[in-house]
């Protein structure tokens, strides 16, 4: 992880979304619906940094990840990688986009095609992209698998004989294939034991310096993101409601939903617990059916009427701390 | 609840339509087949083929021939055989109908209690002799053809042992319900018997799987933990959720069953039912009764999936939101 | 293993061994595990996948369904040996006397019956009530659990509940007949970190009402740092480390926990450059030679010494280890092996 320094020359904006909105149309027992899965999402993320995204069921990370490297549609909207605005291009000008960008997915069971030996689903991402000989593509590969850990032993098994961390291991290796610059990766980490997350998040890391990537890493826990990311971005019920340096934003929480997300975590403590806990009342409410005004005002205790009418907009303070709150916590 | 039978009940009612338009298209708007010739017969002459041709308004537009059709079926009920002229069409298949339900809805009640009995057996002995057995048992019945079973069990019942044991068996035939209940049921029962079989096997086969997967469901190990008996956990939470799944496998057969699919049990046991009406007219070319049946078949068909549907909304509530 | 209080603890397990008989050989997932849980006490049991945390307790109910499976060891609740016990005493016990709640409440409920249908069968299986009356109980539960609009929702279905309300469901299902143990298996794992606080606060609450014990099955040091009064740490089906709460967090003796804490990124606004993971992966269940400390193969101070399997000692007051490394000198070697730099905010 870089530790940013605030006069050295900053970086280029490598991936940028505007103004990103997603909705799925459905059908229920009420009639027809739309899921306002992201509503109206813009970030920056600037080369060689780690972007984290965090937020709870129904806050639309998962989805605004999709978007952003256009497995999914969005809506309305642009994503831009590396300046070229990638949710224009036609499916032919995106293939060859796509070397650019890759996804790291959560499920290391589903996500495999399990068929298909180790080698060869690292291999296949080459071939389709036509990235050199057969021999060519076939070094490379091994020497991707071995980048994430496996000797030459594991080349020829199939995915059912790896073991959950080491089938993320190989997701990861499918993903760098085609050499990208962005890696997207969507609870990369949240299926694994607590001891294989620490060795995958090592090897994150470890890659992160090796090949020079830049990270969205999307996922529930914040103290896994706080770890890992340079910048925080804190999603609720598909929008972004606070964004800024990951330790000042878990120290310094200025959105009161990111102080309650971080009052909830169970803190390992060797003392009786006296750091007073915010307990959200209610459950998250769903994205077919969002509040009028800011979303988080049923169960924010510091509402106010405004809160209930007008949709507070994501706004920089003085502190280059993004938040979209009425009444931004003050800083401690 | 009711808003889901009602949207079914449309579906159901717009699905017949299509049906009935369909089958009328192919049985007479196909190139090449001139119904006029079939009624004439053979080397008939021009001007006789004109006069069945007006007679029976093929010379009609075929969306006028095809009301025509529709109500000689349904409202004047006066359709004409084709093959024996004057023979009225409705009344043949009004007759079948009680004895192709009588055979199906006892077969039915027979085979679903049967596969109920042998499923939650096997699943309760899973693992011991006793499932492999019971599965067998299935199969075997599943491998007999119905109309060499039907055959054998009229062998021995109606002529080698009719004279000891099975002296009580009323020979083959049907007897309408109106005539009493005892001779309705004794003359049905072996024909219920040996459609049954058929089934019992498949349906206890693919209980018995759905039951013993669900046996392994968290909400069975639940289930267990709140201290409730195995037999209870058996039967109200294993049977009660595997029951969906053969729900929608019996609406195809017994559909299908009703629709005239028990052709070989009716000719084998001579029940006059709607399956050998419908070989009987097929075998002569006769179109109306051909039309009459497959209609009538597919009525029975669409509302049968329809019961099934509400059926499987009441055994599962998660249905009923769609 | 000393007793740490001087009445009969509620649950004592000695010796207590699960094994699984496969032609591939035989998979041990307990190993020979002893504890005890006394009144109003919260045992945490920390672990990872194949620790054989959750085989113990469900052994222990009698809820493995498989006819492979070998249970020895005794279970002693309120004196009563529970794995020799006979079909219809263990049920009476079960669901009334000790309960058990699951991780995934989405799939904790047969989804075809109503909440206050799956209350009022966990009533009625063990106490003579009437339907209505069971009913009525439910309602109150579902109210005690927090659930508004309790006399409405005692009608929905499963699949009408979120995930949250559905574990308060199962919660209140587990308290109907009032146990005096409850087992949570992983309640929290599968629910969202906001929701998980509040359930977690739930449980606390209630068992300062009804006064029950609980025995909390999971993998997260904070879960078990924020409800236990003691913590199990278990490791390839044996104890690695038991002792009170705060011995165990404040001074872990077994290089396992030492790992297991190092793991976890921290969670008090502080980074970390790097993790300090522990190399390699769980040892492999169905490996017969487990007569050393099985996590020796990716322990950082492995000896000879390590075999034979080490045997479980105490060393200060009720927190014992199953490790041969000198007591005096762990600190400075957890110093060692969790060695991290920290990175300035």
């Amino acid at each position: 992880m870089t530790t940013p320094s605030s006069n050295s020359a900053e970086p280029a904006v490598l991936l940028e979304a505007r103004d990103v909105v997603k909705h799925f149309p459905i059908r229920t027992s009420q009639g027809k619906q739309v899921v306002q899965a992201v509503s109206g999402v813009s970030l920056q993320v600037r080369t060689g940094e780690t972007l984290g995204l965090v937020g709870e069921s129904g806050c639309g990370k998962s989805t605004l990840g999709r978007c952003l490297v256009r497995l999914l549609e969005p809506t309305s909207g642009s994503v831009f990688f590396d300046g070229v605005d990638i949710t224009t291009k036609s499916r032919r000008e995106l293939r060859d986009l796509r070397t650019g960008f890759q996804m790291v997915f959560q499920d290391p069971y589903a996500s495999l095609n399990p068929r298909r030996r180790a080698l060869a689903t690292v291999e296949e991402p080459m071939l389709t992209h036509s990235m050199g000989s057969a021999a060519e593509i076939r070094e490379r590969a091994l020497a991707l698998l071995q980048d994430v850990g496996f000797d030459a032993s594991f080349a020829d098994r199939y995915p059912h004989e790896f073991s959950g961390g080491q089938r993320q291991r190989l997701g990861i290796a499918r993903a760098l294939a085609v050499g990208p610059k962005l890696l997207v990766a969507d609870e990369p980490v949240s299926a694994l034991d607590v001891s294989i997350q620490a060795q995958v998040l090592n090897l994150l890391d470890d890659l992160q310096k090796e090949h020079d990537l830049t990270y969205v890493f999307i996922a529930h826990d914040l103290a896994v993101v706080h770890h890992i990311a340079d910048r925080i971005g804190v999603m609720y019920l598909g929008e972004l409601v606070e964004v800024g340096e990951s330790t000042d934003v878990y120290t310094r929480p200025r959105h009161p939903y990111t102080q309650a997300l971080i009052s909830a975590i169970p803190v390992m403590n060797d003392e009786e617990e006296t750091r007073e806990r915010i307990v959200l009342t209610g459950d998250l409410p769903s994205p077919i059916d969002k509040p009028t005004g800011c979303a988080f005002n049923p169960r924010c205790s510091y509402a106010k009427d405004i809160c209930r009418t007008e949709t507070p907009v994501l706004q920089r303070l003085d502190d280059g701390r993004e938040v979209a709150c009425h009444f931004p916590l003050t800083a401690v | 609840m009711w808003r889901f039978a009602g949207k079914r009940a449309l579906a159901a009612v717009l699905v017949l339509f299509a049906i009935s338009v369909l089958v009328f298209l192919i049985f007479f708007a196909t190139p090449g087949s001139d119904p006029a010739a079939r009624i004439a017969g053979r080397n008939a002459s021009q001007e006789t083929l004109d006069q069945v041709r007006a007679s029976f308004g093929f010379d009609r537009p075929i969306w006028i021939q095809y009301g025509l059709m529709m109500r000689h079926l349904f409202i004047d009920r006066d359709l004409t055989s084709f093959v024996n002229r004057g023979a009225q069409v409705i009344p043949q298949v009004t007759q079948a109908i009680p004895v192709t339900l009588s055979l199906v809805f006892g077969a039915a009640l027979i085979w679903v209690l049967l596969a109920l009995v042998m499923g939650v057996w096997a699943t309760a002995a899973r693992g011991t002799a006793i499932d492999p057995i019971i599965l067998i048992l299935g199969v075997i019945g599943v491998s007999l053809p119905v109309f060499w079973l039907g055959e054998v069990v009229n062998l021995i019942t109606q002529s080698r042992l009719h004279d000891s044991i099975f002296a009580w068996v009323p020979p083959l035939g049907y007897v309408p319900l109106s005539d009493g209940v005892g001779p309705w049921a004794l003359h049905l029962l072996f024909p219920w018997l040996t459609l049954a079989v058929l089934y019992a096997g498949i349906y206890a086969r693919v209980l018995r799987s759905e039951m013993v997967q669900s046996m392994n469901e968290d909400y069975v190990r639940m289930a267990r933990a709140k201290g409730i008996g195995e037999t209870r956990v058996l039967l109200r939470h294993s049977l009660r959720t595997s029951l969906i799944s053969v729900v929608t496998l019996f609406g195809l057969d017994f559909g299908a069953l009703i629709g005239g699919a028990a052709l070989l049990t009716e000719v084998v046991f001579g029940l006059q039912g709607v399956g050998k009406l419908t070989y009987d007219s097929l075998t002569n070319f006769d179109l109306p009764v051909i039309l009459a049946c497959v209609l009538y078949a597919s009525f029975f068909v669409v509302f049968a999936n329809f019961l099934v549907d509400l059926l499987y909304a009441w055994l599962d509530p998660r249905v009923r939101s769609v | 293993m000393s007793e740490s209080t001087t009445t009969t603890p509620l649950l004592e397990v000695r010796d207590l061994r699960v094994s699984f008989k496969s032609r591939a050989g035989t998979v041990n997932a307990v190993d020979g595990v002893s504890f005890s849980v006394g009144a109003g006490e919260t045992l945490g049991i920390v672990g990872e996948s194949g620790s054989g945390k959750s085989v113990s307790m469900l052994a222990v109910l009698g809820l493995i369904d498989n006819p492979n499976c070998v249970i020895e060891g005794e279970a002693l609740f309120k004196g009563r040996d529970l794995l020799t016990m006979g079909d219809d005493e263990l049920r009476a016990i079960r669901g009334a006397d000790i309960a058990m709640i699951f991780q995934d409440p989405m799939t904790a409920l047969t989804p075809v019956y109503t909440a206050g249908w799956h209350i009022s069968e966990q009533i009625r299986a063990h106490e003579k009530v009437s339907k209505k009356a069971a009913l009525d109980r439910a309602v109150q539960l579902l109210t005690a659990v927090g659930i508004p609009n309790a006399a409405e929702r005692v009608n929905s279905y499963p699949h009408e509940f979120s995930g949250g309300m559905r574990q308060r469901v199962v919660i209140a299902m587990a308290l109907s007949c009032q146990p005096s143990l409850l087992i949570a298996d992983e309640p929290t794992t599968a629910l969202d970190v906001t929701i998980q606080a509040q359930i977690l606060e739930l449980l606390k609450s209630l068992q300062g009402e009804f006064g029950s014990s609980i025995i909390l099955i999971t993998h997260d040091m904070g879960v078990v740092s924020q409800m236990s009064d003691r913590v199990n740490v278990m490791y390839g089906g044996r104890l690695a480390e038991a002792g009170p709460r705060r011995d165990v967090l404040r001074n872990p003796l077994h290089p396992y926990t030492w790992g297991l804490m190092a793991s976890i990124p921290p969670t008090d606004g502080s980074r970390v450059a790097r993790l300090s993971a522990i190399p390699g992966a769980p040892i492999s269940p169905g490996d017969p030679d487990r007569d050393h400390c099985l996590f020796s193969p990716r322990c950082t101070f492995a000896s000879d010494a390590c075999r034979p399997q080490p045997a479980l000692v105490e060393h200060s007051q009720a927190h014992f280890d199953a490790c041969v490394l000198p007591f005096e000198q762990r600190p400075e070697l957890r110093r060692q092996m969790t060695a991290v730099e920290e990175v300035a905010p």
